[in-house]
């Protein structure tokens, strides 16, 4: 894997939103990137800038929100090696246009509320289709009624002219990621896909997603705030805490060898089916700060039960190797190799 | 520390070290604190406050209360003071400076007779000054028991007369007309509304709380009022009142008749809050504890939505002054000597006088000024009380 | 849906009754009856007529009747297509409501239509370029329109345009075809006479719709759908277009059937200050000389016209809104 090239590369990527009150930094400076074939988890507490990362490499972040800085480069389809560079194209030009949908796609997370309501799913998976393949309406709705079927509803050819708000929950995420697939994308976004259903259509929705992935190639980059799901589904897992990354690696050994204080706090609130021991369930200390009082240095510092004085609330930690495909941001590891890029 | 593998984070669970700084800064500050005690009607002031416009048309509507509760203090004439030699004066000019001194003065005006067309025409003289001051004597008015002469803006020579706002057809001064109209207009415009909100609230709150054949009532009654073009019903009401009614019988018969149509919109918003809090546990947990129906109606359920029934009233305010406006501009509303600004349009009725005296439309303008306050106030008011509802 | 519609429509009938009732009474109300104000005019104009004659008029009219068989006899005749005869013009009202009924449709018509045409477009500039120069100047123009009275617009206007170009904007036709039969040039006469008190009915509405349709659009804008669609790759105004704008109008389509009867009340005013030949004018001269059938036959009309209006409306929602159909 680590000759290959990356089908996705996020480099360094800063998106601020300027308000009246001040600015949020929503997301300071993340890197990771995505291979071809794999499942990529990005995993965080809610506001630690997961969504607006999505938003900032399919370039919809909404106004007042700014990319900052950095890239975000994506292979080309014919030419693996020669990369396109998504930030420095037009946010509303049709370079960008044709990536979104065509390259990458996005499963939302609403399910009830990415539909229309007063547009039959048909008629937008349709419109998906057709803004990226070269094909009539007739030949889009086969498609359309295809693809429906490959997310495995049933009766697609009667549920192509439903309304979103006549199909249940699960249905209703069929069809979206039957949208989301019509395009023919080689990396998914799956933005809390499960977040909005009950657990036993969940795992239906997880294991389908899994299925697409395997018989298609495509990569999926999975954010989630669910650590579970993470490790049922991801094979590299992007660990993120207010709008910079702590920790990624392998997803076993993130799960068995976690090195940063925020990862091992992460782990240790799962509660365990197996342990009895009646302790408490040990939480992180303290909450999440407020967008605009971010503190300086390590953002997770106040929390930490290894913060230095005088290092910690001062200084951003590098990323250090720490294990193979396994990088950390923290002082606590700053005699290892710094990670250049 | 690189060589804690895995297993360390086991012995040392993460307890709270607080760093003192941060902590500080994350606790809930001063201002946090003092939004957690405020009224709820102090945080719609906050709200409102932070809406510029809304708080200038605020305090331009306080002043114009005073205006209905005093406008004799701001005429400075009888109200049907007629000389028909002075009919039709334009608009007179008034000065503040004399030699570089602070001084009021009006430009008097001069009116000459056109030999061609017979028309008086009035040219003002700035050579001729008529000297007048604030707060002097002029007429004697009386508020409750309180006799007393003053007045905000009057002549200093009580013999000549001031046409601040130009004359109409019969000479009677519009500038002191137009404070009577103020008066009525608003007091027509406020006391409808006043009757409109209280039919809302009981109608709607009878409909909503009680559900059932009420309701069922209530509703059609609604569905009917609302399908009906409100103009002609008026008209046609107001038409139906005895003509040898007195000019206040009149007044409380349109204002009421205004009201009769009006508290639809209201009606149906409360059976809606009414029907929508019914549910909320709060009032099931009154109810549990023994309340009685009246108790949790007015001290459990009304005060939740009684911002927004302020606001939308404030809004409906414009509507009905609008209304009885244009009844009376009709000849249908009120009628002299009654003065509102629908009875003083009246003499703008047709083009060529309206050429010929074009400030008789000034309490038409008055008009559009008055229903800008209200919307305006009335606007920051509604996003004030419900900042989540649109 | 069918039954839906069967439904509304059966409904009229009941309605029409129960205004029937109201207004029979309201027209019956004031004290005295035609013949009282008759023999006023009379008298002003120094002929006079002595009481026999009176009340052999009464009893031709049949006013000397009591109230409830005088309500049977107009309900009876008016199920017969008679709204009886105009005491004041000596015609039967079904002439003169009739020769005027077309025009009051076709000025609320125009000006519905311009109230949409103006607000939408505006609605949406405004919501997609909110807080730039424009919202704030749509916003003025609407603070503006909603606060200016019909017809103190109408008097401005007729004043300003008399002042200036020494144009009298009264009527609906140049003097040349106010008698002439219906023609082409006619029409035409008509078309160029009537956009102006169109406009002036209009501009107030087209206010409110305005605000409501940048309100709703600015809510709509918000929804994750226009994530979902972005990320399909849609270009901005194509998504706006198809997605917000359809939705946005939705709840403006719900607010017509409120509209339309302050349609018709608007035109009324205006009709009379412009002096258009509808039958706003019509009924307040009906009413000021106690003409009762012709004022409950225009009072009645105008309750119809407001009816069937709101039905339409309801059936345009339906129609809109899938949710609303597929219940």
């Amino acid at each position: 894997m680590t000759d290959q090239k990356p089908l996705l590369s996020v480099r360094d990527i800063k998106v601020y939103f300027n308000l009246d009150e001040g600015t949020v930094k929503s997301v300071d400076g993340v890197s990771f990137d995505a291979y071809e074939g794999q499942v990529l988890g990005i995993v965080g507490e809610s506001g630690c800038g997961k969504s607006v990362t999505m938003k900032s490499i399919l370039r919809i972040v909404e106004p007042p929100g700014k990319i900052m800085e950095g890239q975000v480069l994506l292979s080309k389809r014919d030419h693996p090696d020669e990369y396109l560079d998504l930030t420095s194209m037009n946010e509303k030009g049709k370079e960008i246009r044709a990536v979104r949908g065509g390259e990458i796609a996005l499963i939302p997370q609403e399910p009830m509320a990415a539909f229309s309501p007063v547009h039959t799913i048909g008629n937008q998976i349709i419109e998906a289709i057709m803004l990226h393949c070269d094909v009539n309406k007739k030949e889009a709705r086969e498609i359309c009624i295809q693809s429906l079927k490959s997310v495995g509803m049933s009766m697609p050819e009667k549920r192509v002219d439903s309304y979103s708000w006549q199909l249940s929950g699960g249905l209703r995420q069929r069809a979206i990621i039957a949208m989301a697939i019509a395009g023919n994308p080689r990396l998914l976004i799956a933005d809390e896909p499960t977040t909005a259903i009950d657990v036993t259509t969940q795992a239906q929705i997880l294991k389908l997603l899994k299925d697409l992935q395997r018989e298609r190639g495509m990569s999926i980059l999975f954010i989630t705030h669910d650590l579970g799901v993470i490790a049922q589904m991801a094979q590299y897992v992007v660990v993120m805490y207010l709008g910079r990354v702590m920790e990624k690696g392998p997803v076993d050994s993130i799960f068995h060898d976690p090195k940063h204080p925020y990862t091992q706090a992460l782990l240790r609130s799962i509660p365990s089916a197996q342990k009895t021991t009646k302790i408490k369930l040990p939480t992180i200390s303290g909450s999440i700060p407020h967008p605009f009082n971010k503190p300086k240095g390590c953002p997770f510092h106040p929390r930490c039960a290894y913060a230095i004085k005088g290092k910690c609330n001062v200084n951003l930690p590098s990323e250090y190797i720490v294990g193979d495909q396994q990088y950390v941001s923290c002082f606590r590891y700053e005699k290892s190799e710094v990670n250049i890029r | 520390m690189t060589e804690n593998k895995g297993s360390s984070y086991k012995e040392n669970p993460i307890t709270l070290i607080p760093d003192k700084e941060v902590s500080e800064e994350f606790s809930s500050t001063a201002s946090e604190e003092k939004v957690s005690v405020a009224s709820n009607w102090k945080l719609v002031w906050w709200r409102y406050r932070k809406n510029r416009l809304a708080v200038v048309s605020l305090f331009l509507l306080f002043f114009v209360l005073t205006i209905i509760i005093f406008p004799d203090f701001y005429a400075n004439q009888y109200s049907e003071k007629t000389n028909a030699r002075e009919a039709y004066i334009p608009i007179q000019k008034i000065h503040f400076l004399r030699d570089g001194k602070v001084d009021m003065w009006a430009e008097k005006l001069v009116g000459k007779r056109n030999m061609k067309t017979l028309a008086m025409e009035w040219v003002s003289d700035p050579a001729q000054p008529v000297d007048i001051k604030f707060f002097g004597k002029g007429f004697q008015w009386k508020f409750l028991f309180w006799k007393t002469e003053r007045h905000l803006i009057v002549p200093v020579d009580t013999s000549e007369r001031i046409f601040i706002l130009g004359s109409d057809r019969m000479g009677r001064d519009q500038w002191s007309r137009l404070m009577y109209a103020t008066k009525t207009s608003l007091t027509v415009g406020m006391v409808s509304v006043l009757i409109s909100v209280l039919l809302g609230v009981l109608l709607g709150g009878i409909s909503g709380y009680f559900g059932g054949t009420a309701d069922m009532i209530i509703q059609r009654l609604i569905e009917i009022l609302n399908s009906v073009p409100y103009v002609p019903i008026w008209m046609a009401m107001t038409a139906a009142l005895p003509r040898d009614w007195s000019s206040e019988q009149r007044f409380f018969a349109i204002t009421v008749i205004l009201s009769l149509l009006g508290w639809t919109t209201l009606g149906r918003e409360v059976r809606g809050k009414f029907l929508s809090i019914r549910e909320e546990d709060y009032v099931l947990a009154a109810e549990l504890i023994g309340c009685s129906k009246f108790r949790i109606i007015t001290s459990h359920m009304v005060p939740t939505f009684l911002s927004h029934i302020i606001a939308t009233g404030t809004l409906m305010i414009p509507q009905m002054i609008v209304n009885e406006t244009s009844l009376s501009f009709l000849g249908l509303g009120l009628r002299p000597p009654a003065i509102s600004y629908g009875v003083m349009l009246q003499e703008a009725q047709n083009v060529k006088t309206m050429a010929q005296a074009p400030w008789l439309m000034i309490p038409g303008l008055v008009v559009v000024i008055t229903v800008l306050m209200f919307n305006l106030a009335g606007d920051g008011l509604r996003d004030a009380a419900d900042p989540y509802s649109k | 849906m069918a039954s839906y519609i069967a439904k509304r429509l059966l409904v009229i009938p009941l309605l029409l009754l129960v205004f029937s009732i109201v207004i029979f009474f309201l027209i019956q109300a004031p004290p005295g009856d035609f013949m009282t104000t008759y023999s006023a005019i009379l008298a002003g104009s120094g002929s006079s007529m002595d009481n026999e004659q009176l009340n052999l008029m009464r009893v031709d009219y049949g006013l000397d009747k009591p109230m409830h068989i005088q309500y049977f006899r107009w309900m009876g005749k008016l199920l017969h297509g008679d709204m009886g005869l105009s005491l004041l013009y000596m015609l039967p009202n079904t002439k003169l409501i009739g020769d005027r009924i077309g025009l009051t449709v076709l000025l609320a018509f125009f000006s519905f239509i311009l109230s949409w045409l103006i607000a939408i477009p505006a609605g949406i500039f405004s919501a997609t370029h909110k807080n730039s120069i424009g919202d704030y100047f749509f916003t003025v123009i609407n603070y503006i329109g909603v606060a200016i009275p019909n017809f103190f617009l109408a008097l401005l206007l007729m004043w300003i345009c008399y002042d200036l170009w020494g144009l009298n904007l009264v009527g609906l036709f140049s003097p040349k075809y106010e008698m002439a039969p219906w023609s082409w040039a006619k029409i035409g006469d008509l078309l160029s006479h009537i956009w102006l008190p169109s406009l002036i009915l209009a501009l107030g509405g087209s206010a409110r719709l305005t605000r409501i349709m940048r309100a709703n659009l600015l809510d709509e804008l918000g929804k994750p759908y226009m994530i979902t669609g972005r990320a399909k790759g849609m270009s901005e105004w194509a998504l706006v277009m198809k997605y917000p704008v359809r939705l946005a109008i939705n709840p403006l389509v719900s607010t017509i059937g409120n509209y339309i009867p302050q349609l018709f009340s608007g035109s009324l005013v205006v009709a009379t200050v412009m002096n258009l030949q509808n039958i706003g004018p019509l009924l307040l001269q009906a009413l000021s000389m106690q003409d009762m059938y012709l004022s409950g036959s225009i009072l009645l009309v105008y309750c119809l016209l407001a009816i069937v209006g709101t039905i339409l409306s309801d059936m345009l929602l339906v129609w809109v809104d899938p949710r609303i159909r597929m219940e």
